[in-house]
């Protein structure tokens, strides 16, 4: 198997690719990004945590005209994952309002977005049709 | 000092394309269209608050008073996203409010026409050579439009979507239907950069930008500006009765942010940033949203205007759909919403934006809104949002005199 590289630090590769969030250990705001203090209750501890790969879709988007160099089309959505609100694409199906709606359920999965010229993969995530 | 705050002069230029004009020309033409509105001159005011959003590191205010007068008074140049003509506004308004000065300039403008789509694309991050994570998310690659899109249509589209998640009634048809509205409303708009009525058909039917945003349901990139002046009560008393007449009164005047929330960093919350500018508002007004004679709220989309009924409080939490298919919100229902025609027709020049909705809400209340005046109109709402975010929220009401 090829090195891989996750697309961004909070996607965790392996056997059972998950994403992972940053708790704030006073309030429990959970964040994807780097951060300096919590939003919440500008708590300065962070815990780093699992969420789950299971959710429903709350919010989507099929874009049929993007910047350029951004290919279309592409299903943006939010995901409640338990609770966790995700941003990521809906993948691995049809980008038509008859498949994709509101409360579905739907579950993390990846893919290889290219390799690089060390042969390095980098790997990307949505989130695919459940059912 | 008073604590009365009226709107002396106002005026917005025709939104659209200008080319034969640049910023300054249009900064220049809403700012001495308000004085003359208000019949006073640059040598009256006390203070300059100038926005021009894409332009917001260029000291648009100074380079405004090079054209039409330096006077020395102190100049605020600020930014707030869609938000800063509000903010520019707000700006005038706390200086005279706080007894500092008695009189302020603010001016919002901008030259969008043609600029595409805002918000997307990224850093230009090419997918060759070496993966090397950079940002606070660690990423390789760009994530407009791995992960989500950054861009404003699928953005708000998101934003109308999770309220049909959340309450039910949502439906391409219905958000189409709110565009349907207000490109009616903006047929008796001379000023609007489009004035042409489409049908349900042609809406729905436009190139789709972001599901469920036809490009007909998108706000409308175009250049112009727009300009007040803002005057204490205590002023205002030393003015002629006509100048008295005709000023409009600031019965609320407020400006949020958003509050954390979970998943307001996932997609923006543009929900309860409004929520709260409009109950301080409703508060420091002393009205309520049965009050309201029209509003003018942020319809930067068509999915956004649905979320601002229930945001503004015009309907029952969860009722936006049914408040709407209602009729409520044309120019003849209970609740006039943008009877201008909106941003999805008259345009959005995103820095003159804050004023303009505020000019057209004093228009009314002026009775000078010709064929699209709604009568009788005693007191309305401004609302807009930048996202990121900024919500401004202004009451204005007539002069009793």
């Amino acid at each position: 198997m090829a090195n891989q590289i996750p697309l961004v630090d909070y996607l965790a590769l392996g056997d059972q690719p998950h994403l992972t969030a940053l708790e704030c250990t006073s309030c429990g705001a959970r964040y994807f990004d780097r951060r300096n203090a919590c939003a919440g209750c500008s708590g300065t501890e962070f815990a780093s945590v699992v969420v789950q790969n299971d959710g429903i879709v709350k919010a989507f988007s099929i874009v049929t005209f993007a910047a350029p160099g951004v290919p279309v089309p592409f299903v943006s959505a939010i995901i409640d994952c338990g609770g966790t609100s995700v941003r990521g694409n809906i993948i691995n199906c049809e980008p038509s309002p008859e498949v994709i709606t509101l409360g579905m359920p739907v579950r993390l999965a990846t893919y290889v977005l290219g390799t690089d010229d060390n042969g390095v993969e980098a790997i990307g995530f949505g989130f695919e049709p459940a059912n | 000092m008073s604590d009365d705050i009226w709107i002396l002069g106002i005026t917005m230029t025709k939104f659209g394309k200008h080319p034969d004009k640049d910023t300054i020309d249009l900064a220049a033409e809403a700012a001495m269209g308000a004085l003359r509105d208000g019949g006073v001159t640059m040598k009256d005011m006390g203070l300059l608050a100038a926005g021009c959003l894409m332009q917001s590191n260029a000291g648009i205010g100074q380079q405004l008073q090079k054209q039409i007068g330096q006077t020395g008074i102190p100049v605020y140049n600020v930014a707030n996203a869609c938000a800063t003509g509000a903010t520019a506004l707000r700006t005038a308004i706390m200086a005279v409010k706080s007894g500092e000065i008695d009189m302020g300039l603010a001016v919002g403008v901008e030259k969008l026409a043609g600029a595409g789509l805002l918000g997307g694309g990224g850093q230009p991050k090419s997918d060759k050579k070496e993966w090397s994570p950079s940002g606070r998310y660690g990423a390789v690659a760009s994530t407009d439009g791995r992960i989500g899109a950054a861009a404003m249509p699928a953005v708000f589209a998101q934003v109308g979507m999770e309220y049909g998640h959340k309450y039910g009634g949502t439906s391409f048809e219905l958000f189409a239907r709110i565009a349907e509205k207000n490109h009616a409303h903006s047929t008796l708009n001379p000023l609007a950069a489009y004035t042409k009525r489409m049908t349900l058909e042609e809406i729905m039917n436009d190139v789709m930008i972001a599901y469920p945003n036809t490009r007909s349901m998108c706000s409308a990139n175009c250049d112009g500006a727009a300009a007040a002046v803002v005057v204490s009560g205590a002023k205002l008393k030393t003015l002629s009765l006509e100048q008295q007449r005709r000023a409009i009164k600031v019965k609320a005047s407020v400006l949020t942010s958003d509050p954390y929330e979970e998943g307001c960093q996932v997609l923006p919350n543009v929900n309860t940033l409004t929520k709260n500018a409009a109950r301080i508002a409703y508060e420091q007004a002393g009205v309520g949203p049965q009050d309201l004679d029209l509003v003018e709220l942020h319809d930067c989309f068509a999915t956004a205007e649905l979320v601002h009924y229930d945001n503004l409080g015009l309907c029952e939490e969860g009722g936006a759909a049914d408040f709407f298919m209602s009729g409520a919100t044309w120019r003849d229902g209970t609740t006039p919403v943008n009877v201008s025609g909106g941003l999805e027709s008259k345009g959005h020049p995103i820095a003159a934006t804050g004023i303009a909705n505020i000019w057209e809400v004093c228009h009314h209340l002026r009775g000078e809104a010709g064929p699209r005046q709604i009568e009788g109109a005693k007191v309305g709402l401004a609302h807009v949002i930048g996202l990121g975010s900024a919500c401004g929220v202004h009451i204005l009401e007539k002069s009793g005199l």
